[in-house]
């Protein structure tokens, strides 16, 4: 392990540069030390206007995700000392519009996130004096691997259909639909069902997976994608095969 | 350009969000803002990851949950409020349930709980081990069915409009064009958290500087209690990443460098095979710290390049159990620490987790500023006194972000609409954003002023303080809030420019340390997680009472003090490691974790 590494960082201020130019900070890399410690570095010691996200640096707030050297990484959860001798890239994480340095621009998910109603929906609501909705280990274990996304972007970057479409609801938001539709409390599938279908997109997935093998929490968007499809294409097949009650 | 709303929420954290949905669901004609410096599910309740306690069992009670609670404050919470509290508590985590969080479960499909620090029955709420995630997701997925609720992500506040002492709105920063707005308001909450950030270590997200508490502290407001600062005992060296107190509740074990448990030796009780209720690693958490502490002392620790550090032990609860009430303990630890819990031993440290002090409020979340009301960790109702409970801050949250939405909406109703004082204040304000920061001319860099305060804060209010050190502390933070007038800020963009944000969240930081260091200087006494060497014991007759910190005409911190409420329970000796027989009968038959109603 070299005891100082090169960080290549992608540098946009709006106001100076027309396009993204690289800037080169070397550092110390200490094993402790993730990628995002050395931005911090940069930050305090060597260069204050370097501009990132971060915030828990524990890989649950979903805040620092970034490209290093090509791939969509949580920075906070990336070791230096893994990349060393270096140097090591740094950059916006792809398929966003880029804000400034390596702040993306995710308004388009957040819109995303609201349409495929990601909260309970029932007919009726049992008082709170009723008590829990019952709900065994294994009606949990049904949606829990979908509940943990943290909303990091990281499959959204890695994406080929996103890339292309920007239209396409994309991985997360389709593993939150899921993660409710599963969810035994919940009656709302049919809803999101009508929400998922009105694009193309999901349709184009080629079950490459690169959502899946990027994702920092295992949330397995992928695999989310392919249940919608089974369950949407059987729908399809029912309304021409059921009479109509039978739906 | 302004914008008016009936109700300004300033921070989308767990209390700002539950404070968010109970307006919508109150009164959906009122118009809402939640202004937050970072995308609601980027807030720091996300971290929270042991539970949240609400009384369900059927041996459980309200009383007994309100006397753990008085015990653990060290007497300085009020009953009032620790009573409404415990009575509402299980109602908003049941609410919870019903807005789809995934708690954990027993086999039958109801509710699981597990024990906790302090506590002396089971009613800790759990989901595995990322409580504060799943409750932070499910508030904010569920707030998004409210159209009234209109966000501005990523927009930091930096000013509170106040005309005649009644506050009217605030001043943000919108991050990404640099854009300086007056939000103006019939009524504002303030859910920004706590300020872990001013200490050099902590568990605390970056996020956490304050910036409500300095708000309010700088419109006039008092921030009580601020003495009080809760170290967590189990945190990872050098990342300050914690582990939760979930590791012990299921068994795990403190062992200094002998391998042995320690804890037997600081009145916590004796060595059990099994977690026993409000004993060893079972005990307050102020208690553990401290204990720590007299083990470096003893020379019982063990040397890191990070500081001295004790062994937390869970080997023995197994992989399974590991794998499914601690997963993110295990991800943790083998992402961030290099050693797999289930093979090995985890070096932790205390670290800075929470604060007990903050805005004082009433048991509505109301401030005395008419028109202001706080929630969460930035409020200081009282429930957490001297020292808070692991898992009373989570309904918390809940429980009077609901409360100061409802105060707050209701107060919203008869209120003034802000006139030309506020105008006039946010010129000012625009003036400072703008020119005092985007062209200053400063040469003190903000990393080096923000480290010398952390290291002050260290040295001068850590577990133990004195009142030499905190007169050094006091006067060291004088200089460097003079260092921070002449801040070097060499981003002059408008744009995600994160260099004025982190000099706006140092100056914060900075009132908020002054008030904590002024604070844990005049308490003359030891209490709870404020322990004094120049003052041991706990004095009942001077200081069985709230501080109040107030910023004086000059600029100055002035320390008053307000009637602690004791309703039910009067003062007595904090009494832990004695475990009723029951409890020891039923531990002995071998079941570290039973059922809800099997205790």
């Amino acid at each position: 392990m070299s005891e100082r590494i090169t960080l290549q960082v992608a540098r946009y201020r709006p106001e100076r540069e027309s396009e993204i130019q690289f800037e080169s900070y070397e550092l110390p890399c200490p094993k402790e030390w993730v990628v995002l410690d050395g931005l911090n570095h940069i930050k305090d010691r060597i260069d204050g206007t370097l501009s990132y996200r971060w915030s828990c640096r524990m890989g649950i707030c979903g805040s620092c995700g970034m490209l290093v050297n090509g791939e969509p990484k949580l920075t906070c959860a990336t070791f230096l000392s893994d990349y060393a001798p270096g140097p090591v890239r740094v950059e916006p994480l792809r398929n966003f519009p880029v804000i400034r340095d390596l702040v993306v621009e995710i308004g388009d998910f957040m819109g995303k996130l609201a349409r495929v109603k990601p909260w309970i929906v029932r007919d009726s609501e049992k008082p709170l004096s009723e008590g829990e909705y019952r709900q065994t280990p294994e009606e949990l274990d049904n949606y829990k691997q979908f509940s943990m996304c943290i909303n990091c972007m990281l499959c959204y970057s890695a994406c080929p259909i996103y890339g292309l479409d920007p239209h396409f609801i994309g991985p997360a938001a389709i593993a939150l639909a899921q993660r409710y539709n599963l969810d035994s409390r919940d009656q709302g599938a049919a809803e999101r069902m009508q929400i998922l279908s009105e694009h193309d997109g999901i349709w184009g997935c080629t079950f490459v997976g690169e959502c899946t093998k990027v994702c920092p929490k295992h949330v397995d968007p992928a695999g989310a994608i392919q249940r919608y499809k089974l369950q949407s294409a059987v729908e399809w097949v029912k309304a021409f095969v059921l009479p109509r009650a039978a739906q | 350009m302004t914008a008016a709303f009936d109700v300004v929420l300033v921070g989308g954290g767990g209390a700002g969000l539950r404070a968010a949905i109970a307006i919508a669901e109150a009164a959906p004609r009122l118009r809402v803002a939640v202004v937050s410096k970072v995308y609601p599910m980027r807030s720091h309740t996300v971290s929270a990851e042991g539970g949240a306690a609400g009384v369900i069992g059927s041996d459980d009670s309200i009383d007994e949950h309100c006397y753990d609670s008085i015990s653990g404050s060290d007497w300085l919470g009020d009953q009032d409020a620790i009573e409404a509290f415990v009575k509402e508590a299980p109602q908003e985590l049941l609410r919870l349930e019903h807005w789809g969080c995934p708690w954990s479960r027993e086999a039958d499909g109801r509710i699981a709980v597990r024990p906790f620090g302090g506590m002396k029955k089971m009613r800790t709420w759990f989901a595995a081990d990322k409580t504060g995630f799943h409750m932070l997701h499910t508030l904010f997925q569920t707030s998004l069915k409210y159209s009234t609720v209109v966000r501005y992500d990523e927009w930091l506040v930096t000013r509170l409009l106040v005309d005649d002492g009644v506050v009217q709105g605030v001043v943000a920063l919108e991050l990404a064009t640099g854009k300086i707005e007056a939000i103006t308001a019939r009524a504002v909450i303030l859910c920004t958290g706590g300020c872990g950030k001013v200490f050099p270590f902590t568990t605390n997200a970056a996020i956490k500087t304050g910036d409500g508490m300095a708000l309010a502290y700088r419109a006039g407001a008092p921030l009580k209690d601020m003495e009080f600062v809760q170290y967590h005992p189990t945190g990872l060296p050098f990342t300050g990443i914690l582990i939760t107190e979930a590791a012990r509740a299921e068994g795990g074990h403190l062992l200094n460098k002998d391998g042995y448990r320690y804890l037997q030796d600081y009145a916590l009780g004796k060595p059990q095979p099994k977690p026993v209720f409000r004993t060893m690693e079972l005990g307050p958490r102020d208690r553990l710290s401290q204990a720590f502490m007299k083990e470096v002392e003893k020379g019982r620790t063990i040397a890191t390049p990070y500081g001295q550090v004790v062994h937390l032990d869970l080997r023995h609860l197994g992989e399974k159990l590991i794998d499914t009430k601690l997963p993110f303990v295990r991800e943790l630890c083998t992402k961030y620490q290099n050693v797999d819990p289930v093979k090995e031993l985890i070096p932790v440290r205390p670290v800075v987790h929470y604060m007990m002090g903050g805005v004082h409020t009433d048991i509505n979340g109301a401030t005395p500023l008419p028109g202001l009301y706080a929630a969460g960790e930035v409020a200081c109702v009282s429930i957490n006194g001297a020292n808070r409970l692991g898992s009373n801050s989570l309904p918390e949250l809940l429980v009077f972000g609901a409360r100061a939405g409802h105060a707050a909406a209701e107060y919203s109703l008869t209120a003034k609409d802000p006139g030309a004082a506020a105008l006039a204040q946010f010129k000012d304000e625009a003036r400072r954003l703008e020119h005092d920061l985007l062209q200053s001319n400063g040469r003190e860099r903000i990393a080096d002023v923000r480290q010398d305060m952390q290291r002050t804060m260290e040295e001068s209010a850590g577990i133990y303080r004195s009142g030499a050190e905190l007169k050094r502390g006091a006067a060291a933070l004088r200089d460097l809030q003079e260092r921070a007038r002449h801040l070097l800020i060499e981003d002059q963009s408008r744009t995600f420019n994160t260099e004025r944000v982190s000099a706006l969240e140092l100056t914060f930081m900075l009132d908020v340390a002054e008030t904590i260091v002024n604070s844990a200087l005049r308490r003359e006494e030891s209490r709870g997680a404020h322990q004094r060497v120049d003052f041991p014991a706990r004095d009942d007759q001077r200081y069985l009472a709230h501080s109040l910190a107030e910023r004086q005409p000059d600029g100055s911190c002035g320390v008053g003090y307000l009637p602690v409420t004791i309703t039910r329970w009067p003062p007595a000796e904090r009494v832990y490691g004695e475990a009723p027989a029951n409890e020891r009968a039923h531990y002995a038959a071998g079941r570290a974790v039973p059922s809800r109603e099997g205790v």
